[in-house]
């Protein structure tokens, strides 16, 4: 990053789109009437955010590839960041729906905006707030919910994508530190981060977890470039040549496997509920286009295949919306098994990616270009289909939980 | 200063209005409902601004039935204090003021804000008949507010300027445009405002002195015709003979 002042954009960095974003939400079952005030309040407030903050620049980050990180703080205002961590951590203190929701409302924006707040939230908050010491606790959260600092989420490294039980990077004890060693890929806002939240293997073999500082000696973070895809989050490397990680910092109780997976449950629950937003915002620009458009002298929305484009969209949109709204209920509950997430995440993503390139072809040549929201979110979508599991291993996970036979392996 | 903010709730501004088969009353099916813009992004916000610099307490009021408690939610979300809700199916303009003014005048607040009309009915009556029911001074269309003291100085909007206006406390001023600037809640307002108090008070016996006979839609909007740039008598002869405004 770097190219803005102090490294933080401001919002003269960007050009403003003369446009206004007309979006309106779609609720083709009243699934409204299952929602608290609260959640409609949550909505309609990230909603306006969305509309006053990301609409006006959002073309022009992905299209120059430029994340607006004084994005970073306003999340932090509105309380995007962990709002269902309690408020003393520096959460909102809110139910799993309205996490969901707030997702929903981020991700209608741009997936890259959704990636920003749900790594922060979901991936690093929440991992400090289960697994972390009192005192690191409180030495974290609250400013990490402020979006006073940024962090990211380590797992994913070069060789081990899909399998991160097969990881490598490692930390070795030395007296009242930790030396870490290997490399990290794939890491969204990791070149922009002051604290990692890394998962390295002890001299055990057990996979343990642990807040870095990245102005750790030995520490660095480039920025991958080339991305065709989240190009308004800036996404990284995490490379660790002997590391001094203080004993505090790594999280006592936590080993093995769960530790990370039990954030990605939290986080592909939140992705579920932001692949509706995109979806929603394709589906509301194709119908907006295919009521003014007008060819052979009627609007295409007039025309039958214009119309089985439109009413399949909503069909599965609201599939979809029903699907999260149980599935946050359940949460709620702490009720929600991991494979319960799995099948949500596959299944929204995919209808999300699927509407997205139906509503390209509604809006004809229009549609690829950036005066329309629709390649943007396709190409975001491409991302979101392989992070936090790719869609054919949350297929695997869904076929091992109704036959009992794993076929990872 | 103890301030009360006048808060209904109005359609969404994309909502698709329409009528009951005799055209009486408006069909709120599948309609979204808003807190009135004015009430909200100018009148609230301004009375937020002012008790954060001088302290107070901010009051919403709300005359309707307990649906409304939503919108109110929200402009505690923003920041106000409490609410009272006036249980009841209000049926004009005066007889919301009629509520309002009877609760408001035991309470001696400093200033009473509302908007300066609601984006549905558009009466602009309330605040002006509250004022005359309270004995306060009425400030209609204010754009800009400063505060000295006691005394406010306020811009209003009239046509093609503005008027600069003095007032001392206690008075009502209805909010337009430029008052303040729209404050989005957040999550942690959000949450505190579920424990903040909603006070439902009964409505006074109020006998009507209108009703409402019917409501008509406007016209449909015609298709829009496009004239090439070349061809100016076209275009004079549409304005003349057919939008006839020439
Ligand atoms: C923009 C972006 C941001 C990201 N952010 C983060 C982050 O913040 N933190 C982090 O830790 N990671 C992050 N990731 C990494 C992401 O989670 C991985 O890309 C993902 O888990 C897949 O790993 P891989 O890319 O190595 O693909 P691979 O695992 O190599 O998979 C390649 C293909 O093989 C298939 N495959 C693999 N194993 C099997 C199997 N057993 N059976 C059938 N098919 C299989 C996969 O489904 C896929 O189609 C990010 C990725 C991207 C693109």
């Amino acid at each position: 990053m770097g190219k803005f002042e102090n490294g933080v954009s401001t919002l003269d960095d960007f050009k403003v789109s003369s446009k206004t974003d007309q979006f309106q939400g779609h609720d083709y079952y009243a699934v409204d009437d299952l929602l608290t005030d609260e959640h409609k309040i949550a909505r309609d407030a990230v909603r306006a955010w969305v509309k006053q903050s990301v609409s006006p620049i959002i073309e022009d980050c992905a299209n120059r590839s430029l994340c607006p990180t004084h994005l970073f703080k306003e999340l932090g205002e509105i309380g995007a960041y962990g709002p269902s961590i309690p408020a003393k951590y520096g959460g909102g203190g809110m139910d799993d729906i309205a996490y969901g929701i707030i997702m929903q409302e981020l991700e209608r924006g741009d997936s890259g905006i959704r990636s920003m707040a749900s790594v922060q939230g979901s991936l690093v908050m929440y991992p400090i707030y289960r697994f972390a010491s009192e005192e690191q606790k409180m030495k974290w959260l609250p400013k990490l919910g402020s979006g006073e600092l940024i962090g990211c989420f380590g797992l994913t490294e070069p060789d081990h994508g899909s399998n991160p039980a097969g990881m490598v990077t490692n930390i070795k004890d030395d007296g009242d530190c930790y030396i870490l060693n290997g490399a990290k890929m794939w890491i969204t806002n990791s070149p922009v981060a002051d604290i990692a939240v890394v998962w390295a293997k002890d001299e055990e073999g057990k996979i343990r977890g642990m807040v870095v500082e990245s102005d750790s000696k030995g520490f660095s973070a480039p920025e991958i470039h080339g991305k065709w895809s989240l190009r308004a989050s800036v996404t990284g490397e995490l490379v660790f040549e002997d590391v001094r990680v203080p004993k505090e910092n790594v999280f006592p109780e936590i080993k093995g496997l769960k530790g990370p997976l039990s954030c990605l449950t939290k986080a592909r629950y939140g992705i579920s509920w932001g692949a509706i937003g995109a979806a929603m915002d394709c589906y509301d620009s194709a119908l907006r286009y295919s009521q003014e458009r007008v060819q052979f002298g009627k609007p295409i929305g007039a025309f039958q295949l214009t119309q089985k484009k439109l009413a399949e969209m909503i069909t599965e949109i609201t599939k979809a919306q029903l699907l999260c709204w149980r599935l946050g209920s359940l949460m709620n509950n702490g009720k929600a098994t991991p494979a319960q997430v799995s099948m949500a995440k596959r299944n929204n993503v995919n209808m999300a990616l699927e509407i997205a390139r139906e509503a390209r072809q509604i809006h004809g040549g229009m549609g690829i270009t950036n005066e329309y929201p629709i390649m943007r979110h396709m190409m975001n979508l491409e991302t979101v289909l392989t992070y936090e599991g790719t869609h054919d291993i949350h297929l695997l996970i869904t076929g091992m939980d109704v036959t009992g036979f794993n076929a990872f392996k | 200063m103890k301030l009360l903010v006048c808060v209904s709730k109005t359609p969404d501004t994309t909502a698709k209005i329409s009528f009951n088969a005799d055209h009486t009353e408006f069909n709120e099916a599948g309609i979204t409902f808003i807190m009135n813009p004015y009430d909200e992004w100018y009148a609230l916000v301004r009375a937020m601004e002012l008790k954060e610099a001088t302290g107070g307490t901010v009051t919403l009021i709300n005359v309707g039935p307990a649906s409304n408690d939503a919108v109110i939610r929200k402009g505690l979300a923003i920041g106000a204090d409490d609410a009272v809700r006036i249980d009841c199916n209000p049926t004009s303009s005066l007889y919301v003021a009629k509520q309002i003014a009877e609760y408001a005048k035991e309470q001696n607040y400093d200033m009473v804000f509302c908007g300066k009309e609601t984006i549905d009915y558009n009466g602009s009556e309330v605040g002006g008949m509250v004022a005359d029911m309270l004995a306060m001074p009425f400030i209609s269309y204010a754009s800009e507010m400063e505060m000295n003291g006691n005394t406010a100085t306020i811009k209003r909007d009239i046509e093609g300027g503005k008027e600069t206006i003095e007032v001392d406390t206690p008075f009502v001023l209805s909010a337009a445009k430029g008052l303040a600037e729209q404050r989005i809640p957040n999550m942690r307002g959000i949450m505190q405002a579920r424990r903040k108090p909603i006070n439902v008070v009964s409505p006074v016996d109020f006998e009507d002195v209108s009703s409402v006979v019917s409501y008509e839609l406007p016209p449909a909007k015609a298709a829009c015709k496009m004239v090439d740039p070349e061809n100016m008598e076209e275009l004079v002869r549409l304005l003349h003979e057919e939008a006839k405004i020439i």
